[in-house]
């Protein structure tokens, strides 16, 4: 069930949850139930930074077909002022402007519809801090 | 343990074969192993594929390749590792013989490509990936790997011209392998002047799209001469890692460390050193994969993979052939066969069959395959 | 005697992109300068396509708690108005609200009222808080509105989201008198299951906008016993850059006192949005004491007019978000028809 699957990371992708292992600091995220740092299991709940900065990213032109009408869009590896790393897409940027290093915030955004019909799955994209 | 040894292989030439489904493919594979080893029998087969439910809507491809070679009551397996499923598939058959449990094993590594659209095909790749945290966000295989390559780019100065060099060079001995999907050589220029699929990757730094499949005999080195005329080639040494799916959990994007680790345990196991390598098949899905696979496996040392494909290091005539086969750039990845076809290639090569393309005098080969963007790494080293 | 009710938060939030009068204009083929200099408007404002009423309430909402220095659990009632909810049927506001981290205790819904869904949340908030049933309630108008193509509704609707908090503690602008007025004039509708709107033309100026908002606003003077004068700030709803001058004018507000709170000129009709945005920028520019009139409009149609006076905590919590006009002096990216075109689905690749 799509829906399902989409509704159950609510928190990571409309709040940014992650998990800060008791045991070694680290914070992960998604959340997990054990730390790969340090194996500890023991973890509390936190948000990631608002802000971070772009560490490698890519202009993606040859689409699934989820995205096929959002091409080129820009998607990168991001490194969060908290040390936490995700993925994103990098939003409001035209590919020319992308820049390893560049400073992004998080904005609540639109990431993927299933089809026509379906449900909207939202979560964060980076975009540019001016 | 046992030794092991491959006493027969089998290809078809990969490419878009619009005539032939994934059964096809399969047993086509199989019976041409079958030959080349002249055996009369197996007892047991392992089949690597990727992702024949999404490509081709069929699952329990053990079974169907076990009744359509008419072998039915043999135990059959299958076994999907990404894009080193085949190679994954060789280690286990691999630990059945080692490990006494088979005599004859099968190892057949298939996937049928082209039954989907391309965007379907781009979606399916990326379920090699973190499905909820990298392709949730539109982020596609090439688009996971432009990654890697712009933080190798940006962190040891190496040029698109550089990566597009491995593409030249695997292209110019696919171009003498009667299977490879290209058999044509390609320019630095037209690499560069190629469309961008993700940057800084263009269309020719990228592996197609193929249908293929590849097959291997393994049996007990000690019954090889008895059960086939072939020349044996022993596996001596097999290694296998894994890492984090996502890219973005790793330490450092330049670093593949499941290559590194699994290739240190298959050297260990083999009790060579990557100097002991005279032929190497690394996964080249896209050009700065064979880059950095080349440091991570040892062959040349870190931030030196970008300049040994245009110092002409790696190439068919250097001192450290690599991707004689054409690589996956140019003989084709279909995902779940490149790993055994790797093997292949290697086979042929120590057995000195490998024509034009032939590594005079090669004894001691290496393959590398890769599932994901280094969430999984197999290597095994062969010896003559 | 009972508290004041009031805002003790607003957010705005507007998208980045842009296209000019002009160019929609030169798209088909009109006379460009004529229909600008007609509309009052020179760009409006284009939503991206990963933008919708949702990621705007949010965004406007976020910055509405900065602003507000509230737990957001203490929001027992949130509504979005929108006349683009991405949903027919199922709720933004239980989006909304996940994403600004409220308690799961508190009540929801989303309105529909043409252009003024969003005051029609306002209003309702502050009813809720001064009925005592929501210690805070927050209030969002936000859209990311379509004209088809070739309508000249093209020209005006575009995209953006405003949020206020309303409560009774830190206030920043008290709530002092409000009213609503609404009759059956049909004269801008869309059907079920129709993507674009229609609308009655000119029959929704003088029988719609004019008479609506005339009548409220009077009647909110009345009632208050103020006179235009007694207002620094007056906003109006902006369906163009000229509606709201006529407006003003005729009820004997100066332009300099819908200078702050007018941006149609410069964003298009942000539908729910645009009155709301409106007061965002006159709170923005707003001093201690100072009052707002508001009056907004919707088609279908009504208008809801409120007055407001600015505390001095409005100094302290003005630059704890970024104010309208930082926001619209961000870069923007100019759209040509085609990129517009393509951002807002009237083009699209085929798909299987």
């Amino acid at each position: 069930m799509i829906t399902a699957r989409v509704w159950r990371e609510r928190r990571q992708r409309y709040l940014n949850e992650a998990a800060r292992c008791k045991g070694c600091g680290r914070i992960h995220f998604p959340p997990r139930q054990v730390c790969d740092a340090c194996r500890g299991s023991d973890f509390e709940a936190v948000r990631l930074a608002e802000t971070g900065k772009v560490l490698s990213w890519s202009i993606i032109r040859v689409p699934p077909p989820a995205f096929a009408q959002e091409a080129p869009y820009a998607v990168a590896v991001l490194e969060m002022d908290d040390g936490a790393r995700m993925m994103a897409q990098v939003a409001d940027v035209a590919p020319e402007e992308m820049r390893t290093g560049m400073r992004v915030r998080l904005e609540f955004r639109k990431i993927r519809q299933y089809g026509r019909t379906g449900i909207i799955a939202y979560g964060h994209k980076a975009v540019p801090v001016a | 343990m046992r030794d092991v040894a491959v006493i027969g292989v089998g290809m078809l030439r990969f490419g878009e074969l619009w005539e032939k489904s994934l059964r096809d493919l399969c047993v086509e594979a199989s019976l041409a192993a079958i030959r080349d080893a002249g055996v009369e029998r197996i007892d047991s087969l392992v089949v690597g594929c990727m992702a024949s439910g999404l490509f081709t809507e069929q699952e329990h491809l053990s079974n169907l390749l076990a009744d359509s070679l008419g072998m039915g009551p043999v135990p059959a397996t299958r076994v999907e590792c990404a894009c080193a499923s085949g190679g994954v598939a060789l280690r286990s058959g691999l630990m059945e013989v080692a490990s006494g449990m088979s005599e004859i094993v099968l190892v057949v590594g298939a996937e049928k490509m082209t039954d989907v659209s391309g965007e379907a095909c781009t979606a399916t790749l990326a379920t090699a990936a973190d499905q909820e945290y990298e392709a949730f966000c539109g982020a596609t295989f090439p688009g996971l790997s432009a990654m890697i390559a712009r933080a190798y780019m940006e962190k040891f100065g190496a040029t698109s011209a550089q990566l597009a060099a491995v593409a030249v060079k695997n292209h110019a001995n696919g171009a003498l392998n009667p299977l490879a999907q290209y058999q044509s050589k390609i320019t630095v220029e037209e690499v560069l002047k190629s469309i961008m699929v993700a940057d800084p990757l263009h269309v020719l730094d990228c592996s197609p799209v193929s249908d293929g499949a590849a097959a291997c005999i393994l049996c007990p080195l000690e019954r090889a001469a008895k059960l086939s005329r072939k020349a044996p080639v022993r596996i001596s040494g097999v290694g296998f890692a894994t890492d984090s799916i996502a890219l973005y959990r790793r330490p450092e994007l330049t670093r593949l460390p499941a290559i590194e680790l699994s290739a240190q345990r298959a050297f260990k196991m083999a009790g060579r050193k990557p100097s002991d390598i005279q032929v190497a098949e690394l996964h080249d899905a896209f050009t700065i994969m064979e880059i950095c696979a080349l440091e991570e496996v040892g062959i040349v040392e870190r931030g030196q993979g970008a300049q040994a494909a245009p110092a002409g290091r790696t190439a068919l005539n250097g001192p450290i052939p690599v991707n004689t086969s054409g690589g996956l750039k140019s003989k084709g990845h279909p995902v779940g066969a490149t790993g055994v076809a790797q093997a292949h290639e290697i086979v042929l090569q120590l057995r000195g069959e490998a024509g034009p393309r032939q590594v005079k005098g090669a004894r001691i080969g290496l393959t590398q395959n890769m599932g994901g963007t280094g969430g999984s790494s197999v290597v095994h080293i062969f010896e003559a | 005697m009972k508290r004041a009710v009031g805002i003790v938060g607003y957010g705005a939030c507007v998208p980045r992109y842009r296209i000019k009068t002009a160019e929609i204009a030169r798209a088909w083929g009109w006379d460009a300068e004529g229909y600008a200099r007609g509309l009052g408007m020179v760009e409006k404002s284009v939503p991206a396509r990963d933008q919708d009423a949702i990621t705007l309430s949010v965004e406007a909402g976020r910055a509405a708690l900065r602003r507000a220095q509230v737990n957001p659990e203490c929001i027992q009632a949130l509504y979005v108005g929108s006349e683009s909810h991405p949903y027919a049927v199922k709720p933004s506001g239980t989006v909304v609200a996940e994403a600004l981290a409220t308690s799961h205790w508190l009540h929801v819904g989303d309105l529909e009222f043409a252009c003024k869904a969003g005051t029609e949340a306002m209003f309702v908030c502050a009813g809720l808080v001064e009925a005592g049933r929501a210690e805070c309630a927050l209030a969002i108008g936000a859209d990311t509105s379509q004209g088809a193509p070739g309508d000249p509704l093209e020209f005006a609707t575009s995209a953006g989201a405003a949020a206020f908090i309303f409560g009774r503690e830190s206030l920043i602008a008290t709530l002092d008198a409000t009213v609503s007025y609404t009759t059956d004039t049909p004269d801008f509708w869309r059907r079920e299951e129709e993507r674009f709107p229609r609308h009655g033309s000119r029959f929704t100026a003088d029988p719609g906008y004019f008479h609506h908002i005339g009548t409220a606003a009077k009647r909110l003077l009345e009632d208050t016993g103020l006179a235009p004068k007694d207002f620094a700030h007056a906003v109006f709803h902006q369906p163009n850059g000229k509606f709201p001058a006529r407006a003003a004018k005729l009820l004997g507000f100066t332009p300099k006192q819908c200078q702050a709170g007018l941006l149609s000129p410069r964003i298009g009709n942000v539908y729910s949005g645009s009155s709301p945005l409106g007061l965002c920028a006159a709170l923005d520019a707003a001093h201690a004491g100072e009052r707002i009139f508001m009056c907004s409009y919707g088609s279908g149609a009504g208008s809801d007019g409120f007055v407001f006076t600015v505390t001095d905590r409005i100094d302290a919590v003005r630059h704890l978000a970024p104010t309208v006009e930082e926001i619209l002096a961000r870069p923007t990216v100019q759209l040509d028809y085609t990129g517009y075109a393509r951002f807002r689905s009237k083009i699209a690749r085929e798909e299987d």
